[in-house]
């Protein structure tokens, strides 16, 4: 399979990623390399093979509902790139 | 005296019984820092002050006779763990201001067995790279070719080469598809990927969260055996934590070697392996064959397509979670945008570096509508047969040993524009990430000067088998031993 220059700019939009028009050149050709590797994955039968999506056979961890966090929404905001009153601040989204 | 030299176990016996304290220690450490670092960029932050804070409390905690196993011995910490109150920046812009507001488990269980932080170390961006070339810190040296610039391997590429350098006694790397193995065989390091859950992944900056998984970076397995010990262990704030009782590593180590089995994949030894790093390979199977273990063959049918599946599997993951660097409540934000998509889009454009931005997008693509079954869905079938293969093989044989890489380090920027070709340096190392195994790489020799490992795979939850394999491998031979010119 091969990608074209405007399917890596579709995917470059679903991954929330501004490229340079100039890096869509490189990436796509990057992108054309590493799938034709992949498709290296057409020679494995796998017909009835379940899908492994963990290498542990386990299920999900139960808890009890306890309160274990505590606020420390100063400290946490202290990396925020804008804040204010207690929120984070970003461009206005509706008009 | 060149503390430099000694072990963990060396350091710890040292500070027990009084010849040194920790003090000394760690202001020596500090200064091979100030004076080699320079060269290696091994460090992305430097912890002086806290360090030297850190070593007096480990003293008095001596003196009042609360010591713990490494109570007063320095290390580093690679730059993926969250240390609180540290700057954490995972090798990237994108985290470049990042303070950490809470420590990974693995960070404060070693705190707990008494280590004094001395940096946080270089790395490829995101944990994505075999080099340490992605880094935003700009890239390590290999001590064993600064001149040459040679590669430390990647991608706890700071992290191997303070060890080697003598930087730091330890230090810490997390392995997604090698990256503690792979630059641990290139720089004469003894490097453990522990089993699958088996330390926390808490406050471990995640990459591909099936895969990736911390261990020690040290010279030799009892030191490994020995930091192993403070960072295994069950964590209720990781949900895939696995609660099986923590063995006495140490004590393990000197398990009898004669009447073990050792698994010798046929597909190892294919076209590609470079024939020092075969010669090395050799070399210590015979030592293993002498004290009375059998090597035999076994297959590994779909070891092949471990590279193909991985470079689906772990971008599929590392896309979902990268996907929380928005800009919005940490890291790097863009100047001057006007709506909210741009201000991701631009954010994580300028953020992220070439190698991050396309694994997000590969991942990004195999998960996406259409072609999510051909991809993903495959991938992790295949990731099966691979992991089948495996339990087949074991169920012959007690570990698995082979190669770690296919050759010794190679120059800074000689595979940067060729990702496909980067890729294949884990060709030994990633089928032990998609099975959950334990693996490490031992030091196997040198090849015209550069080192090359020997790797061990066990059974999941065997580290104490590996761990003595390379124990007593190490008991046998001087690999190890050899330290690079100039430091």
């Amino acid at each position: 399979m091969s990608l074209s220059k405007d399917q890596l700019r579709t995917v470059a939009h679903l991954a929330r990623l501004e490229l340079d028009e100039a890096d869509v050149e490189l990436y796509s050709g990057n992108l054309n390399d590493i799938l034709s590797m992949v498709d290296q994955l057409n020679q494995a039968d796998t017909t009835d093979v379940a899908p492994m999506a963990h290498p542990l056979d386990m299920v999900q961890r139960l808890r009890r509902d306890f309160v274990t966090e505590t606020d420390q929404r100063e400290l946490f905001q202290a990396n925020a790139p804008a804040t204010e009153r207690g929120l984070y601040r970003v461009p206005r989204v509706i008009e | 005296m060149s503390f430099h030299t000694l072990t963990v176990a060396g350091l710890a016996d040292g500070l027990a019984s009084g010849q040194f304290t920790s003090r000394e220690l760690t202001q020596y450490f500090l200064d091979r820092i100030a004076q080699h670092d320079p060269a290696l960029n091994s460090y992305i932050t430097v912890t002086a002050e806290q360090a030297l804070d850190a070593a007096d409390a480990a003293d008095q905690r001596r003196a009042a006779g609360e010591a713990g196993a490494l109570t007063g011995v320095p290390m580093a910490h690679k730059d993926i763990f969250c240390t609180q109150g540290v700057r954490t920046t995972c090798g990237s812009k994108m985290l470049g201001n990042f303070v950490a507001p809470y420590s990974a488990t693995v960070v404060r269980q070693l705190a707990e067995a008494g280590v004094v932080m001395l940096g946080k170390t270089n790395m490829d961006e995101f944990a994505m790279g075999s080099s340490n070339e992605t880094s935003y810190f700009g890239p390590v040296k290999n001590p064993w070719g600064v001149d040459a610039g040679l590669v430390p391997g990647g991608s706890s590429g700071g992290s191997v080469a303070a060890v080697a350098g003598g930087l730091a006694p330890f230090a810490t790397g997390t392995d997604t598809g090698g990256s503690i193995r792979q630059p641990a065989a290139l720089t004469n390091l003894t490097g453990l990927k522990p089993t699958y859950g088996r330390c926390s992944r808490y406050g471990m900056i995640a990459f591909a969260s099936s895969l990736d998984q911390a261990g020690p970076i040290t010279r030799t397995a009892e030191d490994a055996a020995i930091v192993l010990q403070a960072m295994a262990g069950f964590d209720p704030a990781d949900s895939t934590s696995v609660n099986v009782s923590v063995p006495d590593y140490r004590a393990g180590l000197d398990a009898p070697l004669a009447g073990r089995k050792l698994g010798l994949p046929k597909e190892f030894l294919a076209e590609g392996l470079d024939d020092g790093a075969r010669a090395a390979l050799e070399s210590a199977l015979d030592v293993y064959r002498q004290q009375g273990a059998e090597i035999v063959e076994v297959s590994l049918p779909n070891m092949h397509l471990s590279v193909p599946t991985y470079y689906v599997v772990a971008p599929a993951e590392a896309s979902s979670n990268l996907a929380r660097y928005d800009g919005v409540r940490y890291g790097h934000r863009a100047e001057g945008v006007e709506s909210l998509e741009s201000l991701y889009k631009r954010s994580r454009g300028e953020g992220f570096g070439r190698e991050v931005q396309r694994r997000i997008m590969v991942g990004t693509y195999v998960l996406s509508a259409g072609y999510y079954d051909a991809y993903y869905l495959k991938a992790q079938q295949v990731r099966q047969l691979i992991a089948d293969d495996f339990a087949r093989a074991f169920e012959e044989v007690d570990a698995i040993i082979g190669p770690t890489t296919q050759g010794p380090a190679f120059a800074l920027g000689e595979k940067t524009d060729d990702p496909v070709a980067m890729y294949l340096n884990d060709i030994y190392t990633i089928a032990a990430n998609l099975a959950g195994l334990p693996a490490l790489s031992m030091p196997a020799g040198l090849v015209d000067g550069k080192p090359v490992g020997v790797q061990l795979i066990g059974k999941a939850f065997d580290e104490t088998g590996i761990l003595s394999l390379a124990h007593q491998f190490q008991s046998l031979t001087d690999h190890h031993v050899a330290r690079p010119e100039g430091f």
